[in-house]
């Protein structure tokens, strides 16, 4: 066999966007600029700031902020808002991700249907849905009348205000954000991909891990990053579902801000968060860009 | 090697293989041939395993293999996409299939080495898919699948993408490669030039069932029915009423007049009407008169430049219309033009009776 070994087209010939392309990008940039460049740098500025007394933002250079969030007691809840984070993430993904991949394969009819079940949670306010998830969980609530009804032994049993009602709260609010990247690149897999590793010999166990997996991995990734992040920063289930008994690093910062107007330490640990979010994404973009060659 | 037994697969209401029967040699190349939704890819996918039959059976060297899964079944496929996987380096995709059936990595290697060298793509082992050609990606699909030393290759239009020039070099290779290693191929296609080309034995499918199998020349030179006649390469299709018989040939007329003799042998007997098949090739067009059986005059109605051949147009004097192929010869030869009156003359043989009744 002797065809010539053609070079695969190199990508990315672009030119640099004209005033066209620059007037049409304006209000993204204006709004980026405006709701994140900016707080961004005034909460970098005020991290390395002195507060007075009755808690204002006193211009004076300090680390002293800094110091207190390596504070044992600071990276401790650091450490459960990630242990409560992952947790959650690894909940989505096992659970997330069969569904996915059911609505990826699903004719195109049934695709729409179930796709717009996953979004539905989205039309009520996220607030009203974590309180819906209270009337379930107390004491009083309907899953424990439902197991009294159902005379299953023990109960009331006392879900509400626990960790486990935090994370069932955190994989209720967070789940369709794995769901939607991982159908996303499920979608589209080449089902012929999926034969052929069947064809070559691999079970259905086999051909998940080696072929379907791999392929999957970028939905993966992103819903692991739209998960985790905002997981680790969330206040509102650990305040309603938690009781505010654990706290997270999410009602840490807000408590710093709105109680105890402790602004330039909150604004140190806002940028230390800030500065994990910024380093999962980089892990995750270099994984990324390996898997795609 | 396989047996396929009264097959039948259908999905909802329609039947895309009906009760068909087919027996692959051991070292043939087999060519599934037929316009698409014919049923050709159907019965490839029954034989890979990807779908199972609602009836009949399906051997593979004696084994009953119809509801086996694909990965239990020791035949692989080559498809039209490739589907190669995009994660995996070239010399991994070649080497997934005997990782999946555990081979031992040094022999695996080896294999894998040794299928690579066979397409000449040893240089190429460290890329990944997107970064081949579309034929090199070809190569690693199929060596992808031979590696696994299958009992029969199934290649499902494997060149189909590929740009005219690179498709007839890889048609050559493909046979080169099967004759080479012995191996028993069945490959789909809806090309007759490449299933003319490739195949030892062609089966020609027409809605789910077998139309006529045969070696390529004989599909070819003697098709049986009137879509064999009319799906492989061009052919003039003539009603014709049979006005007598004389011992081994037989007169018939067609519409306008224009008569011409027959091998009575495939006339059966009794028959009153047949269609009859002629290549336009078959035609041979001449200024002078010609001794043959068949003669009759025409007019070149038009002349269409075809490259190394010339398409033209008849009518003959009886008003019947025909299409023949004449070489572009050297200049030493006599050459036609629109509007010249010429003789056609037909041997015995290429009249090829496809239907009579």
């Amino acid at each position: 066999m002797h065809a010539p070994a053609d070079p695969a087209p190199l990508p990315g010939d672009r030119r640099h966007p004209g005033w066209i392309a620059w007037a049409l990008l304006a209000p993204m940039v204006f709004w980026l600029a405006a709701f994140v460049v900016v707080p961004a740098a005034i909460l970098l500025v005020y991290s390395f700031c002195e507060r007075d007394e009755v808690g204002g933002v006193v211009f004076r250079f300090t680390l002293e902020n800094y110091q207190r969030v390596f504070d044992p007691v600071y990276l401790r809840i650091f450490a459960r808002s990630i242990g409560y984070a992952a947790l959650t993430t690894a909940i989505c993904v096992v659970v997330g991700y069969p569904v996915a991949y059911t609505i990826a394969r699903a004719s195109e009819v049934w695709r729409h249907r179930l796709l717009l079940l996953v979004m539905v949670p989205f039309w009520t306010s996220f607030l009203i849905r974590t309180y819906a998830w209270i009337t379930i969980l107390k004491q009083e609530g309907l899953l424990n009348g439902f197991l009294q009804a159902m005379h299953a032994g023990g109960g009331p049993f006392n879900l509400l205000y626990t960790p486990a009602a935090v994370v069932i709260g955190l994989v209720y609010a967070y789940l369709p954000f794995m769901i939607l990247p991982i159908y996303g690149s499920a979608e589209k897999l080449d089902n012929s991909l999926i034969e052929a590793a069947y064809d070559l010999g691999a079970g259905p166990v086999r051909a998940f891990s080696a072929v379907i997996v791999p392929l999957t991995m970028p939905g993966i990734a992103a819903g692991t990053l739209l998960v985790f992040v905002p997981a680790i920063g969330m206040f509102a289930i650990t305040d309603l579902m938690g009781g505010a008994k654990v706290p997270m690093i999410g009602n840490v910062i807000q408590n710093q801000f709105l109680q105890a107007r402790n602004w330039p330490f909150g604004a140190a640990l806002g940028v230390v968060f800030m500065l994990m979010f910024v380093v999962t994404y980089g892990l995750l973009q270099r994984r990324g860009a390996r898997l795609a060659g | 090697m396989i047996e396929i037994r009264g097959v039948t697969k259908r999905f909802g209401s329609f039947t895309a293989v009906d009760n068909l029967s087919l027996s692959v040699r051991a070292g043939e190349f087999l060519t599934l041939l037929g316009p698409s939704g014919c049923g050709k890819t159907t019965l490839l996918r029954l034989l890979a395993g990807f779908e199972m039959p609602d009836e009949g059976v399906i051997l593979l060297d004696g084994q009953d293999v119809s509801h086996l899964p694909p990965y239990r079944r020791s035949v692989n496929q080559v498809f039209q996409s490739y589907a190669l996987f995009p994660h995996l380096s070239v010399r991994d995709n070649v080497g997934f299939g005997l990782r999946m059936q555990n081979v031992p990595a040094p022999e695996a290697a080896a294999r894998v080495a040794e299928a690579l060298e066979m397409v000449s793509l040893r240089e190429q082992a460290d890329r990944l898919p997107h970064q081949l050609s579309g034929g090199q990606r070809q190569r690693v699909a199929l060596a992808r699948a031979i590696v696994c030393r299958p009992k029969v290759l199934l290649l499902d239009e494997p060149l189909s993408a590929l740009d005219a020039k690179l498709r007839h070099n890889m048609q050559l290779e493909l046979k080169h490669l099967q004759r080479r290693l012995g191996l028993t191929f069945v490959f789909v296609t809806h090309d007759q030039e490449e299933a003319l080309t490739m195949s030892d034995r062609i089966a020609i499918i027409h809605r789910g069932r077998i139309e006529q199998l045969g070696a390529a020349g004989e599909i070819y030179h003697r098709p049986r029915t009137p879509f064999a006649a009319d799906f492989i390469g061009q052919a003039n299709l003539l009603q014709v009423a049979v006005v007598g018989r004389n011992g081994t040939t037989a007169r018939v007329r067609v519409g306008g007049g224009l008569e011409l003799t027959v091998a009575s042998a495939e006339l059966p007997a009794g028959a009153r009407t047949a269609l009859v098949s002629i290549r336009p090739e078959k035609i041979c067009i001449s200024k002078q008169r010609l001794d043959t059986e068949n003669l009759f005059e025409a007019t070149i109605e038009e002349e269409i430049f075809q490259g190394a051949t010339d398409q033209l147009r008849l009518v003959t004097t009886q008003g019947t219309r025909l299409h023949a192929l004449v070489a572009n010869e050297s200049a030493m030869q006599e050459a036609f033009h629109e509007g010249d009156r010429v003789y056609c003359g037909l041997h015995l043989d290429d009249l090829v009776i496809v239907q009579a009744e």
